[in-house]
């Protein structure tokens, strides 16, 4: 079974940090190295599927967002997590496309979901929401409800203004 | 008196002066394609969806064609984004099984037994056997229900209605065995964190096994009109190949990874629940094709079938619900009758269970490929992030690839064959 300690043989200079996931081998990664060790565990460890990228809002001043890459062997069915985070005012990781090409609407949906946007994506759009939106509505400074009036609503020049959603109507 | 009394000053714009309205037409036009236009002249493109019926759903897609031949396309989702896992966040964990339901709509059960387990994997709670056996009679019913709904739609998108309808008998057999099962025929909640809500019953068994009896000349009608049915075999034969390797790369699960040649299969890889107890084969083809899709889905039904059978036999007596009074909710008899039990209610209705701080995540093999769910929990009775991999959302990703070189006509068959359920790609 793999462990990033057999990565860190191959290079000892990589910097990480374990972490538990539900008994998954995970580890967190700096931004910078985060390349280099995906290019490794597909080439050298066979992690040849994403399975997922997820957005998490840790609410916290230093490195406020996480990415978390869900990597699995199809050899071996290991699974195992890969992190990285960054700042609030600095939100962006190098994107894993060019690596794993499954990584694409993932990142997607976390740039969509939490305004961290992927460096080298090749199509960094938005996943579900409109593109003019201004909001990333999974970050925790998003308020349930919404936000009134940030999505335009259909409507008509001669609606009844009771009754125009878009115009402070009800 | 001049005829043309009051005429229009507006200036005719041109096309080209007016710009494209959306980024995805930008995107749709600078992607790379294999297809090679012959002339531009005969360039154009058109717009499926979201509003089509052999969309299955509100899936858009944006199509530059070439004549009848599709260039590249380009898929768009959110028509029903309902934004699940925000609202995840802000409600206790036994709250949020209802929401659970709504994500694939084909089969809610399996849907309530992939959260369930998540949660019981963070609580680190341990299931009694009768109710881990229950559950994989569900889920398996529950894949039978799917599978069915993708047969007949698929059919149905080709031109052979007969079939769908023939299908969706059979699936409301089902929901009447999950009426009488759990109570509700469509969106059943089911499951709750450590069991589920009630035991299986002596009717809903009897009502399986007579399903089961009749399941095989079902699957047999529906084999006799397609399988030597030259026209689906022209539909279908050849279309929308999606080699293994790259099918491997985009995070494909289940049964469309099956039909790429790779014999990916949670329950067999990864066992949970009492799948390692039970025989099955995992149904694998290497043709890659939608018909291939078609007769991976059409032979699992069967196999389903064999381990639903098994659990019947195999069913063993006892707790189908696990006893810890702190984290899993207690019988509503004894909630009317004694304060602990109703105190411990309350706590967990209003409170939910304390989750130790951590992070798990946890997948099964539900009907479209892996389902999981990714729990981040800070020590309160609500998920600080709650994420859903739904398969269906990523099976979509391949779908442009798959339509590039393909004519019009094909596409309703390849949506088709990948099975996709919008609820759960949009979250």
């Amino acid at each position: 079974m793999f462990t990033f300690e057999d990565l860190q043989q191959k290079n000892p200079a990589l910097e990480f940090q374990k972490v538990d996931v539900g008994g998954d081998e995970a580890a967190l990664v700096s931004r910078n190295d985060i390349l280099e060790v995906a290019s490794r565990l597909k080439n050298e460890f066979g992690f040849d599927q994403v399975m997922d990228a997820l957005g998490h809002d840790r609410m916290e001043k230093r490195d406020r967002f996480e990415i978390t890459y869900n990597l699995r062997n199809h050899t071996t069915k290991q699974r195992i997590f890969l992190k990285v985070r960054c700042d609030e005012r600095d939100a962006h990781v190098p994107s894993l496309v060019s690596v794993w090409t499954g990584a694409n609407w993932h990142e997607r949906e976390a740039y969509d979901m939490f305004g961290v946007s992927f460096d080298g994506h090749p199509d960094m759009r938005r996943m579900y929401l409109p593109d003019d939106f201004e909001y990333y509505p999974l970050r925790k400074d998003f308020p349930l409800m919404g936000v009134p009036g940030s999505l335009p609503l259909p409507h008509h020049e001669d609606a009844d203004p009771r009754f125009d959603l878009a115009n402070g109507g009800e | 008196m001049s005829l043309i009394d009051d005429q229009s000053t507006i200036a005719r714009p041109t096309v080209d002066e007016v710009p494209p309205r959306q980024k995805i037409v930008e995107a749709l036009m600078s992607k790379d394609s294999t297809v090679t236009l012959d002339t531009l002249e005969h360039e154009m493109v058109l717009n499926l969806g979201p509003q089509h019926p052999a969309t299955h759903g509100v899936l858009r897609v944006l199509l530059r064609l070439d004549g009848e031949t599709i260039v590249s396309a380009e898929t768009e989702l959110g028509y029903l984004h309902r934004g699940y896992e925000k609202l995840a966040e802000n409600m206790t964990y036994h709250e949020y099984i209802p929401h659970t339901d709504r994500l694939d709509y084909i089969s809610p059960v399996a849907n309530n037994v992939a959260y369930v387990m998540a949660v019981e994997k963070l609580l680190q709670l341990e299931v009694p056997k009768r109710g881990q056996y229950i559950r994989v009679l569900c889920c398996e019913l529950a894949r039978i229900s799917s599978h069915f709904m993708a047969l007949g739609a698929l059919a149905m998108d080709i031109g052979a209605l007969t079939v769908f309808v023939w299908a969706l008998r059979e699936r409301e057999k089902l929901y009447d065995i999950f009426d009488v099962l759990t109570g509700v025929r469509f969106t059943v909640s089911y499951m709750r964190i450590g069991g589920m809500a009630q035991d299986i019953s002596d009717d809903s068994i009897t009502m399986i096994r007579a399903f089961l009896d009749g399941l095989d000349d079902a699957v047999n009608d529906i084999g006799a009109m397609l399988n030597k049915n030259r026209i689906f075999l022209e539909r279908t034969a050849g279309i929308g190949i999606m080699e293994p390797q790259e099918a491997l790369e985009l995070g494909w699960t289940g049964p469309n990874l099956r039909a790429s040649g790779i014999a990916a299969d949670l329950r067999r890889d990864n066992p949970y629940l009492v799948y390692n107890e039970l025989d099955f084969k995992v149904i694998t083809r290497s043709e890659c094709d939608v018909l291939a899709r078609y007769f991976v889905r059409f032979e699992e039904i069967r196999e389903s079938a064999k381990i639903i059978r098994q659990c019947l036999d195999k069913l063993p007596n006892g707790d189908f619900m696990a006893r810890d009074a702190k984290r899993v909710l207690p019988k509503k008899g004894e909630v009317y009758s004694s304060m602990e039990e109703l105190i411990n209610d309350f706590m967990l209705v209003n409170f939910g269970q304390a989750a130790p701080v951590g992070e798990v995540y946890h997948a099964i093999e539900a009907a479209k490929g892996e389902l999981g769910w990714y729990l981040v929990s800070n020590g309160t009775g609500f998920p600080w992030r709650s994420k859903i991999r739904s398969p269906s959302f990523v099976n979509l990703q391949g779908l442009s690839r798959l339509l590039e070189g393909c004519m019009i006509s094909d596409i309703v068959a390849i949506i088709g064959s990948i099975d996709p359920i919008m609820g759960e790609a949009d979250k």
